[in-house]
């Protein structure tokens, strides 16, 4: 049996790529460690190298062969000793069918997309409107990336004292292709690449919004601002208050953050109950693309130091968004993202899809659960919340962080302090488990929130 | 490993006439390279099947630095990195098995299948990880040889960091107490060229890393990191310095990495051709084979056969790591606390 070759994945959310070029030809001799193929995807290249001796037998696609899907296999090799012959019998798969972009939410794909090409007006406003965008207002669609992108795009071109620093932002445009095409726009003076120093090019910032300029730190991952957290906390926060109101910080400290996909306990956690925490801070958590443009660039113009968490499974994923010359919304509002009567579920980033997804599992089933995206967590809008509850009377909250003095606890606590006898049900939080987060498939499934815990966590809240 | 015999035979000759003993490591040292580059090509490949999630940061092209460095420690030396850590820990002599199997996520992985590629331990081997923050590796190194120190049991630590970490502020605040307190401890620096993709020049303002002690006096080398033989030659001299209490000591290995930084890499920040380049006119195992063929230290059929064992061992752990279970899920509340 001749070894076949497989084309290979390059991250966890690549689906397909292209065959650059083979480095062999039918009939070669290869050793293991050779090269054989150069492949592609939109974000990434890499050398394909052999793992076993033999012969090429068979190429089954050509160079240039685009839209090849993973582990289809793509050449057959021939053992020492393995005839010619061995190979008959072996169909050659078509190239699968590039998807079509509505499909393909990953990441490392829209990664590619020429930002600019999003622009494709459509009528109708989604589901709940915003009170900061006008009647008749179009839409267009872009993923949570280009919105992230445009925010801060806007406001380098409204202001000179906006300026972007971080770790790749430059040359790389981001190690998650947030700052695409920034540097080719406003130069190096105001995108600026930095070394491998969180804790200095943190302070660096807090020095220079002292001085009045209007830094964004990006974070490679929150999981590195850890490195950095003394600035954020003692210096940026503190100094308004220490000054006697003397000495503002407006600085957007901004970046992934969040259970990322398999990279295991030390780059998967959720901060947002941990900056929550710190007076002099505002904490801003979206979910979609247009509370991602409208609050960055509230964080932006804010005089105030901004903690801006982003997630990253939700950076590729399409939303749409008001096109207007200049959307900000207010920050500290939390918006209603699906009415209902039944329950409140209140979450936040990556936890409202999740959110969503079980209020439709719960409409199946004849419950109609209101779901609350905070967007703001410091300051956290319990009005919304309060008055949510003083409807359904029960209350879900949903974040991936751990359970201890987590968002949800708070949740909890400020329900039971202002509407306590709102409730006909104790407010239940669903969250992380409380662990590190593992790496394996099984045990990393079993320490996040699923939709299904939700739905087990809102018929519980109604006794169903 | 034999490399307490390797200790002392440099102890005891001196410089010169060690050249025979020298090379008589080779074919091990050969074999030890190859080992890890059949390996990391293959966890490559099994990470293209969907085998392996997350992270992978394969050491490719960087082999001779580790193997090199421990041909030159002793038993009880420890050891330490960051997250590009395959290679040191067959170098250290973990099981492949457990070693492949972490990188699958399985039970029979090193750390249980929950540590992944980046975080694995062995208290036996004395290897101490695996870290996933950059930087963070130094100071715990520098941590590891207080405690050689306190304890006054001769061994010493080797804490390995890249080019790019070499620029977070712990690792300063590290060197000056290493050398304040005569702390046992090698700092070897992997200088592949890039952080992520990021050239030294671009981020480093001095970029010659193996000065970057000068200031608080501890002593650093520039070491051809492509040549097993000169970092086992440089190891057996930055050992020497430790053991004899004259605190830390740097070591710059200028060494490449072939492969993106992770699997998945823009490789925009580089050209094609300079990768071929290194990879032609540097390649470590080449060169070692070169050598060997050269002082007729081995013949072809002796390549063969070296080639063979090692393909058994990793078609092996590939085998072990697809075959094991995933670990229990009681595993997820367990060793939070003991
Ligand atoms: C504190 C921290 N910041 C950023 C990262 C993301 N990151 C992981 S590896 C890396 C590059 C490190 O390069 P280098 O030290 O040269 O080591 P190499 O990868 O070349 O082995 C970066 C920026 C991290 N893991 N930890
Ligand atoms: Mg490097």
């Amino acid at each position: 049996m001749p070894i076949q070759l497989l084309m290979p994945a390059l991250s966890p959310t690549m689906e397909e790529g292209k065959l650059v070029k083979w480095m062999v030809t039918e009939g070669s001799k290869i050793q293991a460690g050779d090269i054989i193929a150069e492949i592609e995807t939109d974000k990434a290249t890499m050398e394909y190298e052999s793992v076993d001796d033999g012969t090429v037998g068979r190429l089954l696609f050509p160079d240039g062969a685009e839209g090849i899907k993973i582990n289809t296999p793509i050449a057959l090799i021939l053992e020492e000793g393995e005839a010619t012959s061995e190979l008959d019998g072996f169909e050659v798969a078509a190239p699968a069918e590039k998807s079509p972009e509505a499909e393909t939410p990953a990441p490392e794909r829209a990664a590619a997309k020429p930002v600019q090409a999003a622009a494709k007006p459509k009528a109708a406003a989604p589901s709940a409107v915003e009170p900061e965008v006008p009647e008749g207002t179009k839409f267009t669609s872009m993923t949570v990336r280009e919105a992230l992108r445009d925010a801060m795009a806007e406001e380098m071109r409204r202001d000179k004292d906006v300026f972007l620093m971080g770790e790749e932002v430059a040359q790389y445009e981001g190690a998650y292709k947030i700052s695409q095409g920034l540097l080719a726009e406003f130069g190096d003076r105001r995108v600026v690449d930095t070394p491998i120093t969180e804790h200095g090019f943190a302070g660096i910032g807090v020095g220079a919004a002292l001085a009045g300029l209007r830094p964004i730190v990006e974070f490679m991952t929150f999981n590195f601002a850890m490195q950095a957290i003394d600035h954020i906390l003692n210096s940026a926060a503190k100094t308004l208050y220490m000054s006697g109101g003397q000495l503002g910080t407006p600085i957007v400290f901004r970046g992934p953050n969040g259970a990322a996909a398999r990279v295991a306990a030390q780059h998967s956690q959720c901060y947002a109950a941990w900056y929550s925490q710190v007076p002099g801070l505002i904490v801003v958590a979206p979910y979609d693309a247009a509370s991602a443009k409208g609050l960055l660039k509230a964080a932006i113009r804010s005089p105030n130091p901004v903690v801006f968490l982003e997630n990253e499974k939700l950076y590729g994923r399409s939303f749409d968004v008001p096109v207007m010359d200049d959307f900000v919304l207010p920050i500290g509002k939390a918006r209603i993202v699906r009415p209902g009567n039944d329950a409140t579920i209140v979450s936040f980033s990556i936890g409202v899809a999740k959110s969503l997804e079980a209020a439709d599992l719960l409409a199946a089933e004849g419950i109609e659960a209101e779901v609350i995206d905070l967007r703001t967590l410091r300051p956290l809008d319990m009005e919304t919340v309060l008055a949510s509850v003083r409807r359904t009377n029960r209350c879900v909250s949903v974040e991936e962080g751990w359970p201890q003095s987590g968002i949800g606890a708070e949740i909890a606590a400020s329900i039971m302090e202002h509407g306590f006898d709102d409730l006909d049900a104790p407010v239940i939080r669903v969250c992380g488990k409380d662990v590190p987060m593992p790496y394996a498939a099984n045990l990393e499934k079993l320490a996040l929130p699923h939709p299904e815990d939700i739905v087990a966590a809102v018929k519980a809240v109604c006794y169903r | 490993m034999a490399a307490a015999s390797a200790k002392k035979s440099a102890k005891a000759a001196p410089k010169k006439a060690q050249s025979k003993s020298r090379l008589q490591d080779l074919p091990k040292l050969y074999r030890e390279m190859l080992l890890i580059r059949r390996f990391e090509e293959r966890a490559g490949q099994m990470y293209g099947m969907g085998l392996i999630g997350g992270f992978c940061h394969l050491y490719i092209g960087q082999e001779a630095v580790v193997v090199g460095m421990q041909a030159a420690a002793r038993e009880g030396d420890q050891m330490i990195t960051g997250y590009r850590d395959h290679g040191h820990m067959l170098a250290m002599g973990m099981d492949p098995n457990g070693v492949m199997a972490e990188l699958t996520g399985r039970a029979g992985g090193l750390s249980k299948g929950k540590g992944g590629s980046m975080h694995m331990f062995s208290v036996e081997k004395n290897f101490y990880g695996g870290h996933g923050i950059v930087g963070a590796q130094v100071s715990l190194g520098t941590g590891l040889a207080f405690a050689n120190a306190y304890r006054n049991n001769g061994a010493v630590t080797m804490a390995y960091f890249g080019d790019g970490a070499s620029n977070q502020g712990q690792v300063y605040e590290s060197f000056n107490m290493a050398e304040l307190w005569r702390l046992p401890i090698v700092y070897v620096i992997e200088n592949n060229h890039y952080a992520m993709g990021t050239s030294v020049e671009r981020s480093s303002a001095m970029p010659d890393l193996h000065r970057r002690g000068e200031s608080f006096a501890i002593p650093g080398r520039k070491v051809d990191g492509m040549d097993v033989l000169t970092v086992r030659e440089a190891a057996l001299e930055a050992l020497e310095h430790c053991r004899s209490g004259k605190g830390p000591i740097i070591l710059e290995m200028m060494t490449y990495r072939y492969r993106g930084h992770s699997m998945s890499d823009p490789a925009k920040y580089r050209t094609t051709e300079e990768v071929k380049k290194v990879r032609a006119e540097q390649d470590p195992i080449d060169k070692a084979r070169a050598h060997l063929l050269a002082e007729n230290l081995i013949d072809e059929a002796g390549l063969k056969e070296i080639d063979r064992e090692v393909k058994a061992i990793v078609a092996e752990a590939a085998e072990f790591a697809q075959s094991s279970p995933e670990p229990d899920p009681a595993e997820l509340y367990t060793d939070i606390l003991r």
